[in-house]
């Protein structure tokens, strides 16, 4: 028996984008005359995107739900810290380092790195490795533009991704419940996969901190904690990056990490999945093999053994 | 020493049905609220977690009792059996609520995270061990049993206890200081027994 989430609510029900502009002028306006305007935190601005196919046939997760029930460790272990704690992240200016194997080094505004790339909606599903789910409806860009925009050197294999290392705003990394800053990394082949997104938004408002302002990455088909947030370096290699929860445990935390009912985390089962939004008495549902995405993305791991490269 | 005579007094005036009435009424509440919506978008978690929480604090507060009375002679022994029949209630809500509507009776899983997952294991194996305790905790088995062999018997949760702190530590991801620091008091609790222990062998052994 297969289980589907369901729900009543429909497009027609999200919050129009109108509304929303109005109460986050508000707040802005409010934050402008407070704090006079300096340096800006993560307020949500109105995003332009196109509309794609990807996910149309999934039911959201409605945007408190996306933006309440975050795992982001920098501003506390708990679901509902980060939206407790993550609107003192400056955002504002933003510089990313691009380094390593490429053609265009350097140390960029956002907006002159990205700038210029146009976004679109993605709706993917998200799986968390503690066995959680939800449907986002992401806008940004494919990584490929951007690694073709910063010119991948031949011989390089992997992409590192690093998150901001800020404890006095990121008040959850005074703590060392992880060997900050928070580091990630794909192999060049995922990177350049079309799924593979660079997220700037969530509902096509830009991202609030607790989703990793100002921008993050998405990968669909591998355990949330991939998709890292809030990035500041990007750097090509030949050799495979170290990532954060593998250095913290590496025998329940793989380089891959791809969405597999069929490999269980040691401390708990992958088979299914509790999706977000239903309430007290949702059912469970099953998790599908690299999160639903086998289609896309499985000739990517040919000839590999999954159980060993988890 | 007026506080510790109040806190003496008060708590031998206080009647055990008022014990068990307060200390179900979160238990209530902590499901209206998750129905109501009140604790977040996921409020199997919540409520399963915050369950989880209140049970190892009452099993933390039984195992205080006899430090307190040593230490402080602050004597709370007469809530001594409700505490730990409530901590035996919290216990088994958190594991109702895990069966029921986290893992959803899908029995296959349950068995196989009980065998397979250590920290399922561990908390498991606290509440079966809990079950004789709670069996035993009323007059009629006390005085069956003899004191000796019910004390010996109850000793069983200085076993019960750690593993409800080892539970804890061992689901969280990465290190995190809340499950450290109950393991902790834990330990605590426990080292001063062991400690007493000996001081009152070593007494006996002077001689006359």
């Amino acid at each position: 028996m297969t289980y589907t989430f369901k729900t009543e609510l429909t497009h027609a029900d999200v919050t129009p984008k109108a509304a929303f502009m109005n109460r986050r002028q508000i707040i802005a306006a409010g934050g402008a005359l407070i704090g006079g305007s300096i340096a800006s935190p993560a307020l949500a601005k109105v995003l332009e995107f196109t509309k794609t196919d990807y996910g149309s046939d999934l039911t959201l997760n409605s945007y408190e739900e996306i933006t309440t029930y975050n795992n982001f460790y920098e501003f506390g272990t708990g679901k509902d810290d980060p939206a407790r704690n993550a609107h003192v992240l400056t955002t504002d200016p933003w510089t990313i380092k691009v380094d390593g194997m490429v053609d265009n080094p350097g140390d960029y505004a956002l907006a002159d790195l990205i700038g210029d790339i146009p976004l679109e909606e993605r709706i993917y599903r998200f799986r968390c490795v503690e066995a959680w789910s939800m449907v986002v409806p992401w806008n940004g860009f494919q990584l490929s533009h951007l690694l073709d925009k910063i010119g991948v050197q031949e011989g390089a294999k992997y992409v590192a991704f690093e998150t901001l290392l800020r404890p006095e705003e990121m008040h959850g990394q005074r703590r060392k419940v992880l060997d900050w800053p928070y580091r990630e990394g794909l192999r060049l082949d995922e990177a350049m996969h079309p799924l593979t997104l660079m997220a700037t938004g969530i509902y096509g408002e830009s991202l609030l901190g607790q989703n990793g302002a100002p921008i993050r990455l998405v990968v669909p088909w591998k355990y949330g904690f991939k998709s890292i947030k809030s990035i500041v370096r990007i750097r090509l290699t030949d050799e495979e990056p170290p990532i954060s929860w593998n250095m913290a445990n590496p025998r329940e935390y793989g380089f891959y990490s791809n969405v597999n009912p069929n490999v269980d985390h040691p401390r708990w089962s992958q088979s299914s999945e509790r999706l977000i939004g239903g309430g007290l008495f949702a059912k469970r549902q099953p998790t599908l093999m690299f999160n639903g995405y086998e289609d896309e993305v499985a000739g990517l791991y040919e000839g590999m053994n999954l159980a060993e490269n988890f | 020493m007026q506080v510790v005579q109040t806190i003496n007094s008060t708590a031998r005036k206080i009647p055990n049905w008022a014990v068990y009435l307060l200390g179900t009424l979160p238990v209530i509440w902590v499901f209206y609220a998750g129905l109501t919506g009140q604790l977040g978008v996921d409020p199997v978690k919540a409520i399963e977690r915050q369950l989880g929480s209140w049970s190892l604090q009452l099993l933390v507060a039984g195992l205080a009792i006899t430090p307190l009375r040593t230490l402080f002679n602050i004597n709370l022994i007469k809530l001594r059996r409700a505490v730990g029949v409530l901590a035996f209630f919290y216990v088994l809500m958190h594991l109702l609520v895990w069966l029921v509507l986290d893992i959803q009776l899908l029995w296959g899983e349950i068995w196989k995270d009980i065998v397979k997952r250590p920290y399922i294991t561990v908390g498991f194996a606290a509440f079966v061990l809990l079950l004789p305790l709670v069996l035993t905790s009323n007059n009629f088995m006390v005085r069956r049993m003899g004191p000796v062999v019910w004390r010996n018997l109850h000793k069983l949760t200085y076993v019960i206890v750690p593993l409800g702190g080892i539970h804890y530590l061992w689901l969280v991801k990465g290190w995190q200081i809340e499950p450290m620091l109950y393991l902790a008091g834990i330990a605590m609790l426990l080292a001063m027994r062991v400690w007493w222990a000996q001081q009152k062998k070593m007494t006996r052994r002077v001689p006359a």
